[in-house]
């Protein structure tokens, strides 16, 4: 990236503190994502918590990916169905570097394995981006399908470079280090992560920033109008599937990194669908939505999962309530406050938040209850799985639960209906006034 | 060269079996401003889009400075340095009123599909770009998404993404159409302070602007010419004033 | 040769299975310009539907009741969902459709489990019904021939004999005019999506006891129905029909022809060995390849020809 070169030290010195205020969210995040393993930190035996840094570590990855996905479909209104592969074959070019450094064919340091990855996403991402970047739209998302289904079946099917069913396994302990760091402990590989996710998040940041991101805007919103301007919408398409695969094989790298394998799970059509959940979730018309939606999806996946089946449901409940009511996401949800909050009102909105809040924890409570029975009675008895509340054992094939987990969801909803009514009243009010005064809105 | 800016020789376009242009012959020297007039339907529309390689011709050749542009996409048309607006307004809805100029100069500023240069350092370009919108007029609107302007506004800042990039030969489809009294007379000073020095090629159905910005006049009936030439002589033309103008022209 | 005749009629049963599933999306994804990912997902209710009821009250029944659920579903997402949806764009739709495939494949799984369940072809069609070369051919797969023929007549009458079939056909090749024709847009939709999700279940109803009945079924039929609607090109029914069968041979041909691309070599004399480069690739038997040709021929397909074998409109 082009920067200004010609400041000299006392200048760059004077500069300090704006550049601190300028970019007081980056350094918040990674002392953020520094300081959260310490509060799982096992202080009797000295150790972190395995559970908590690989959990972490997943998001860090994962939120590489979706970020890069998202330089697909909220800047380039591309949807793809398969980005998984850029990610997986990402990850299986940095484990075949990974145990040829270990072989000892050449010296590379593990800080710099995640590159292997990118330029594996990179290259392959050229080759298939010339191949689907002929289309746009619908049939993107189908091309991008199809590409995901052939690539995860070659996977399954090619030994030499996919390993089959068992994957690559490979070793990151190859004594090959920058800074003479053996990364044997979770939590060394979970720093390398961060500063990775730190990078990759960063360079995306500045490719929305350069005339190849401002034009893959401008093809989203307007292809055709873009060839009038001197461009080939096509190309466009081509350059920013290609980066796209540069950092979503950074984060397949990482992957390999943490969980030193790598199978044919990553480039599967489910892996695609996580990042586009997370995507969407988090707000695809923000640069950050991925991100914060990464987040969600991981602590579902790995919360939830530790006590039920059902990740996936609540994530895509979660996914389906969003396409319906909040195209925009969280991030979108949290953008149309901004005229609220511009006018110095956003405090009128609390009571009615205030308002709507019960009846939405009692609206999730009856949805939750209804769901965990149901998985209880089939997936968790013949998982030989039991639930109980307060030491008391609930019976899936007893009534009565389910009869109060009806009533909570029909309760809820009713209420939820009523109170909506308020709260939308008093939106529409704050609305039309931050229009009366010109707001934009 | 031969001095020509938009040179057509028997162009023919047919979807189907219908023939929409029926042989046209045009020539439209450097430097001039050209309207096309005629009745709906006429293939206006559809020669606007074959000089501009939104759709293939049938038959015939178009040169733009001289050069043929068979068989080349629209973007390479735009590179030889043609530039076009559309009937229904285009724009990037989404992105600021700035960035849509900016848009529309950055390949001509040999920015091509970097992904290298950061925009915000770009400073000539980001002052040429606040230049075009002061020109304009939209500089209060300059980070409000485009998509929220008004309609005149939209217009206008179309006008401005096709203009901005210096393109020497602008195509205008119906510029005014839509427009009130006030914003059509705005909108015809802004096509002439533009177009200053420029080849201008526009559809227009407001016989005001037409008889007022064109220095020569093409009327264009059922995909044919029927005549052409300075607006007094088309005026007088009689079989202009029979097959279209009628009694609008009096 | 008898592996020829049998295979053949194999693939026909599997292309018109395939049929029923990819003319209701090739309406609901022509019209209405939604790529319905949670079509298969209507295919694996149809399955699980007529499981559950034929244990109660039998297959006959279930291969009505069945249906129609699948179709009342088909409506209530029509008219709830999608329609609401439909403001923010096909992209949007896509998704929304998309959200619904996961959500079904969850519940069904919550409903009746992870494993495969015993829907079993009716015991009054488990006979083979004749033999050729020594090699029997199930009854059953004779009905199924024969329920999806019968559909197929009844779609073709329903499209040139009835007022909202000739309004759906003018709106398979130019969608935007149906507003112009005067009809009731909204309902019209609703009634192909309704109906495309009917037939879908029903395709599951029949399908299902012939292949399994398992959570992971629509997963695994959704992009091969996707393949036969793009190769036979939008807006064309008559192309889906023709791709559905060509892409049933296909498949059921690959899985019996078991040569690789290294057998093809030997007939040149050249042999390919573990030191030959890609002699992976090369040694790949065509029943393992068979599981890819769909996919290699929908990139095939949407690079080089958009239109599909017989399409009015790009994809």
């Amino acid at each position: 990236m082009s920067a200004d070169t010609t400041s000299t030290a006392p200048l760059a010195a004077a500069r300090a503190p704006a550049l601190l205020r300028r970019h007081w969210l980056w350094l918040a995040a990674i002392v953020l994502a520094l300081a959260i393993p310490w509060l799982f930190f096992d202080w009797s035996k000295g150790r972190h918590s395995g559970f908590a840094l690989t959990m972490l570590s997943e998001i860090g990855l994962m939120s590489v990916f979706a970020l890069s996905f998202n330089m697909l479909m909220g800047q380039t209104g591309l949807l793809s169905f398969g980005h998984a592969i850029l990610f997986g074959l990402g990850g299986y070019c940095t484990a075949h570097t990974l145990n040829a450094a270990k072989a000892g064919l050449f010296w590379l340091p593990v800080e710099l394995i995640p590159l292997a990855g990118g330029l594996g996403g990179l290259v392959f991402g050229a080759v298939f981006g010339y191949v689907v970047t002929k289309q746009r739209a619908t049939a993107f998302a189908m091309i991008t399908m199809g590409l995901g289904e052939l690539v995860a079946a070659c996977a399954l099917m090619f030994m030499g470079f996919f390993g089959g069913e068992g994957g690559i396994s490979t070793d990151r302990v190859t004594g090959q280090s920058l800074f003479g760091i053996e990364y044997s402990t979770p939590w060394q590989v979970y720093c390398l992560v961060v500063a990775w996710t730190v990078i990759a998040t960063m360079l995306m940041r500045l490719q929305t920033q350069t005339p190849l991101g401002r034009m893959a805007n401008a093809q989203r919103d307007n292809f055709e109008r873009t060839q009038f301007v001197g461009y080939d919408p096509r190309m466009i398409r081509f350059y920013q599937f290609t980066l796209s695969g540069f950092f979503a094989g950074i984060g397949g790298a990482l992957y390999v990194l943490v969980y030193e394998i790598v199978t044919f799970d990553t480039v599967a059509a489910a892996k695609s669908a996580t990042a586009l959940l997370a995507a969407y979730i988090g707000g695809a018309g923000s640069f950050l939505g991925p991100f914060l939606g990464t987040i969600v999806v991981v602590l579902l996946q790995s919360g939830v999962s530790l006590i039920s089946n059902a990740w996936l449901l609540y994530v895509g409940v979660l996914f389906i309530v969003m396409v319906m009511f909040a195209p925009g996401g969280i991030m979108g949800i949290v953008a149309r406050h901004e005229p609220i909050a511009r006018m110095g009102r956003l405090g009128e909105l609390a009571v009615p938040y205030a308002r709507i809040l019960p009846p939405g924890l009692l609206l999730v409570l009856g949805f939750v209850t209804l769901v965990e029975l149901a998985q209880l009675a089939t997936i968790g008895s013949a998982q030989n799985k039991s639930l109980a509340i307060g030491g008391q054992p609930i019976d899936p094939h007893n009534g009565l639960p389910w009869a109060i987990g009806a009533a909570m969801l029909v309760a809820g909803g009713l209420w939820m209906r009523r109170e909506a009514r308020v709260f939308r009243a008093r939106w529409d009010a704050l609305m039309e006034e931050a229009k009366a005064r010109g707001l934009p809105v | 060269m031969s001095g020509g800016a938009i040179t057509l020789r028997g162009v023919e376009k047919s979807f189907g079996a219908t023939k929409i242009i029926r042989g046209v012959d045009l020539a439209i020297a450097r430097g001039e401003r050209h309207a096309m007039i005629g009745p709906n339907g006429a293939g206006k529309t559809t020669l606007f889009n074959l000089i501009s390689g939104r759709f293939p011709i049938s038959s015939g050749t178009i040169e733009i400075n001289g050069q043929s542009i068979h068989g080349l996409p629209a973007h390479q048309i735009n590179r030889l340095g043609l530039s076009r607006s559309f009937q229904i307004t285009s724009i990037f809805p989404r992105l600021s009123v700035f960035e849509n100029i900016r848009c529309g100069l950055l390949w001509a500023r040999g920015y091509r599909y970097s992904f290298w240069h950061l925009l915000g350092g770009a400073r000539a370009l980001n002052e040429e770009a606040d230049q075009v919108l002061e020109r304009l007029g939209l500089q209060d609107r300059r980070n409000v998404p485009a998509g929220l302007l008004s309609y005149a506004e939209q217009r206008a800042l179309e006008i401005g993404i096709t203009v901005a990039g210096g393109a020497d030969i602008i195509l205008l489809d119906e510029p005014t159409s839509g427009m009130s009294h006030s914003e059509t007379e705005h909108a015809v000073r802004l096509i002439r302070s533009v177009s200053e020095g420029k080849t201008l090629l526009m559809v227009e159905h407001d016989m005001n602007v037409v008889f007022g910005l064109a220095d020569v006049i093409t009327v264009l009936v059922y995909g044919e010419i029927i005549a052409s030439g300075p607006p007094a002589e088309i005026r007088a033309n009689r079989a202009v004033q029979e097959a279209y103008l009628g009694s609008e022209a009096a | 040769m008898e592996v020829f005749l049998v295979s053949l009629l194999n693939g026909l049963v599997y292309g018109m299975l395939l049929f029923m599933l990819a003319s209701g999306l090739t309406l609901i994804l022509s019209m209405m310009g939604v790529l319905n990912f949670a079509h298969a997902s209507a295919y694996m209710l149809g399955a699980y539907f007529a499981f559950t009821i034929s244990q109660h009250i039998g297959f006959w029944p279930a291969l009505i009741i069945a249906p129609l659920l699948c179709g009342l579903l088909g409506a209530m997402i029509e008219m709830y969902g999608l329609r609401r949806v439909h403001r923010n764009g096909h992209i949007a739709e896509l998704l929304f459709t998309f959200g619904l495939a996961l959500i079904i494949e969850k519940v069904v799984q919550m409903t009746w489990g992870l494993l495969p369940v015993p829907y079993r072809v009716p015991a009054g069609l488990d006979f083979p019904l004749f033999s050729i070369y020594g090699t029997q051919f199930p009854a059953y797969r004779a009905f199924m021939l024969l329920i999806s023929l019968l559909m197929f007549g009844a779609i073709w009458l329903g499209l040139t004999r009835t007022r909202i079939g000739l309004v759906i056909q003018a709106a398979l090749t130019h969608p935007d005019m149906v507003g112009a024709l005067g009809h009731n847009v909204p309902r019209v939709f609703t009634t192909v999506f309704a109906a495309g999700t009917a037939l879908a279940g029903l395709a599951g109803v029949i399908g299902g006891n012939y292949q399994v009945t398992e959570p992971a079924m629509a997963f695994t039929m959704g992009p091969i129905v996707f393949v036969v609607v793009v190769f036979g090109g939008l807006g064309s029914l008559t192309g889906c029909f023709i791709a559905s069968l060509m892409m049933g041979l296909i498949q059921t041909f690959a899985v019996v022809l078991d040569y690789s691309p290294a057998d093809l070599l030997r007939q040149f004399g050249i042999i390919v060995t573990s030191a030959t480069p890609f002699h992976e690739v090369l040694t790949v038997p065509l029943p393992r390849v068979g599981a890819l040709l769909p996919f290699l021929l929908l990139i095939l397909i949407l690079v080089f020809k958009p239109r599909g074998l017989m399409g009015t409109r790009d994809t």
